[in-house]
């Protein structure tokens, strides 16, 4: 008894591991294709710091939604923005517990294609009565292999904000172009060396890029449908050597800047450490949370062009409808209702976010001054990263922040870290 | 067939079985010990042989999001993540500052850890508490939590060690060391108090009269730790020495949170930091299973080396 029972066992381990063992787990992959009209509706939408108000504008358009769609009842679940990844492989991997209704960050998109996990939505924009107000930049930014995966929802930009009551002491006009910028930044830095006079960091990709764009340069090239990396060009040389030149004692030390991230440039700024930041949009509550409330304005940030405007990231937010989704005419419905002026202009009172249509924006700029220099950075024209898939591991094995922080250190020049940055850049985006 | 065996296989009641039905009988004694192992083995394989052969089978794959989720069909590669790994310059560097920095960590969490046990027995009672419960707190700190306190006390510009030093703007992780050695802090802090509880428990057993023989013999204390507390709690020494490598050697949590995922330019990544920057968050699992196949190597090859020294040493385990 006991050996057969020990035997059984042996054998059930040994079958367990060969029929298990065979292959590492996939997911099946499933068509999705079912579209029915009942049940329930599930949505994903990212978490916020202060989530109450984002929240009331959902409630509102869950309630007008299931107003029209009697037989529908729609679940919101809030991710945290942090573990957004996992989250979302884990609904590739397992369609059964997948929702239908996505928000997503807009450089994410290739990485969720390519994972087979969103559905193309040119069909429903196209017939779309609103999606013809869509801009053609934020289309694109949404675009991969011809087909549109996402329909953006809202915008952040970066633009220069700085010390009103620091500029009027010192004499100082806010810069119009990258010379000014610098000067000004050193000659406050020098008056008041308890200030960063622009506070600029190594792990700031997103305001070193604007330097690279204006200069001409770019993160890679595309020729047909392969990216080669061009952050090695002399232009994107230029643009970098102008970004890591302010990260220096004259203006923001290496000792305290090399390995600033964005959010503590935030901080900087707010707590009355910085005379200037690169910020955007979105970082208004914070900055009007701490010792610069009241006592800062914002400007587009100058390109070298005197006059001109440095090109900004379009950095946002999508919303998708996942491929694998069972309610594919509904998603498509809530969606677009989402993505409506309407619930547009309420997600801007309520959170600050841009809206993306053009109308929208426009109607904003002329009750919103605060929104002026975003808008005119808008409309001035913005970039991206790659789309495509290996953005995601160029962002996760921190290239751009390790060539920067070379750079600024002192470990390389800028030649040589910028080589090393485009090999690593070509080999992610040669998969 | 010898005596002693013959003892061994002797039935208690005295009655010689035939042959026949003596060597089967035997034959299951001998097998005995096998079936025993029976219930350790359904929990160890399921839970440790089944994953590690996931790990070793996913390592010789190309498998990146795409193939988790079907959207490209898996392919055998053979053994081209193991010579990207070999070839990758950072990699032996990452490998050799993880060596310095665990071996390092090793060293100063076993100095930490016995010179408070020896204290704990010396000091009285109340004192003995205050320490043992500080210690505790530190252990029981979940090393996230504890990592972001350390940032705060050390942070550049509004920290309290900054403004009680008068360093105003120090930046602590500028310098790969100055780094290093904070981190390094941090993981002593966190790992100090196992290695304290265990030897002390190991010295409290010690009988009080070998001690005061040897003091009557006069012994100094500094020679009766060496001679006869370390002798006698050399297992518990083993046991802390090799988990204590396992964990510095892994360490993850305060390297990533404490250098914002590895330093300036990278230059505090530790071999788990970088498995994960380099594969698991750029979904590279094939590669970064190569990682983990050979960091558990190393981490066995130490292992086996250190216990076979120790049986050299003597002292049977």
């Amino acid at each position: 008894m006991n050996v057969r029972l020990a035997k059984a066992l042996a054998a059930v381990l040994v079958a367990g591991l060969l029929v298990g063992g065979c292959a590492p787990a996939t997911a099946p992959s499933s068509g999705g294709g079912d579209d029915k009209t009942t049940g329930t509706l599930r949505v994903w939408l990212f978490d916020e710091p202060n989530r109450a108000p984002k929240q009331r504008v959902i409630d509102e358009a869950v309630a007008e939604f299931t107003a029209a769609h009697r037989e529908v009842t729609v679940d919101v679940q809030y991710l945290a923005v942090q573990t957004r990844s996992e989250r979302f492989r884990g609904a590739f991997n397992d369609p059964a517990s997948a929702p239908d209704v996505v928000e997503f960050g807009n450089t994410d998109l290739p990485e969720y294609v390519a994972a087979g996990g969103l559905a193309d939505l040119g069909a429903d924009v196209d017939g779309w009565a609103e999606g013809k107000d869509l801009g053609p930049d934020l289309r694109a930014s949404a675009t991969t292999d011809g087909k549109l995966y996402g329909v953006p929802w809202y915008l952040g930009v970066r633009a220069l904000y700085y010390r009103t009551d620091v500029f009027a002491e010192l004499g100082l006009t806010p810069p119009t172009s990258q010379e000014q910028l610098v000067a000004a930044a050193r000659k406050i830095r020098a008056a008041k060396p308890d200030l960063f006079g622009l506070a600029v960091g190594g792990k700031y990709t997103f305001a070193a890029l604007p330097f690279v764009w204006d200069a001409g340069g770019d993160i890679a090239a595309t020729s047909g449908d392969r990216y080669t990396a061009a952050i090695n060009s002399p232009q994107s040389r230029a643009g970098i050597k102008a970004y890591t030149d302010l990260i220096k004692p004259d203006n923001c030390p290496p000792q305290q800047c090399a390995d600033l991230t964005g959010g503590k440039t935030v901080e900087l700024f707010a707590s009355g450490k910085a005379g200037m930041a690169i910020l955007g949009n979105f970082n208004r509550t914070a900055v009007e949370a701490g010792a610069a409330k009241g006592k800062y304005a914002v400007v587009p940030l100058p390109g070298t062009t005197p006059g001109s405007i440095a090109p900004a990231f379009a950095g946002g937010n999508n919303l998708g409808i996942m491929k694998n989704t069972q309610r594919r005419t509904l998603a498509a419905d809530f969606l677009k209702l989402l993505a409506s002026k309407k619930y547009q202009q309420q997600m801007y009172d309520a959170m600050g976010n841009l809206p993306t249509l053009t109308s929208a924006r426009t109607e904003l700029a002329g009750k919103e001054p605060f929104l002026r220099p975003f808008l005119d950075t808008i409309a001035a024209g913005t970039r991206f990263v790659p789309l495509h898939p290996g953005w995601g591991k160029i962002d996760a094995q921190a290239v751009i922040p390790t060539m920067l922080e070379k750079i600024v250190t002192g470990q390389a020049t800028v030649e040589q870290a910028t080589d090393e940055a485009a090999t690593a850049i070509t080999a992610a985006l040669a998969q | 067939m010898s005596t002693a065996s013959t003892a061994l296989a002797e039935p208690r009641s005295g009655v010689r079985p035939a042959p026949a039905g003596r060597r089967t009988r035997l034959r299951m004694r001998r097998r005995t010990p096998l079936w025993l192992l029976i219930p350790a083995a359904a929990v160890l394989l399921p839970l440790f042989v089944y994953p590690i052969y996931q790990l070793g089978l996913l390592s010789v794959l190309d498998f990146r999001q795409a193939q988790v989720s079907g959207g490209q069909p898996t392919r055998f590669v053979g053994l081209d993540n193991y010579l990207t790994l070999l070839r990758d310059g950072k990699f032996w560097s990452v490998l050799l500052a993880t060596v310095g920095f665990a071996a390092a960590c090793v060293a100063a969490t076993l100095a930490v850890g016995a010179a408070l046990a020896v204290l704990l027995t010396r000091v009285s009672r109340w004192p003995g508490y205050a320490l043992s419960l500080a210690a505790m707190a530190a252990w029981a700190a979940p090393a996230i939590t504890g990592s972001t306190v350390w940032m705060f006390l050390f942070d550049a510009n509004l920290g309290l060690v900054n403004q009680v030093l008068g360093l105003d703007g120090h930046n602590w992780t500028y310098d790969r060391y100055s780094t290093f050695a904070l981190v390094g802090a941090a993981v002593v802090w966190h790992s100090f108090p196992f290695v304290m509880v265990t030897l002390y428990a190991g010295i409290r057993a010690i009988p009080e009269q070998m001690l005061e023989a040897a003091a009557l013999d006069g012994a100094s204390h500094w020679r009766s730790f060496w001679q006869i507390v370390v002798p006698m709690i050399r297992p518990l020494l083993v046991i802390v020495v090799i988990q204590s490598i396992i964990w510095d050697f892994k360490v993850f949590t305060q390297i990533y949170v404490m250098t914002g995922g590895g330093g300036i330019a990278g230059q505090n990544l530790t071999l788990n930091v970088y498995a994960y920057q380099q594969a698991f968050a750029a979904s590279e699992y094939g590669l970064g299973s190569a990682i983990g196949v050979v960091m558990m190597l190393i981490l066995l090859v130490v292992t086996l080396l250190y216990l076979r020294a120790l049986r050299r040493g003597g002292e049977p385990l």
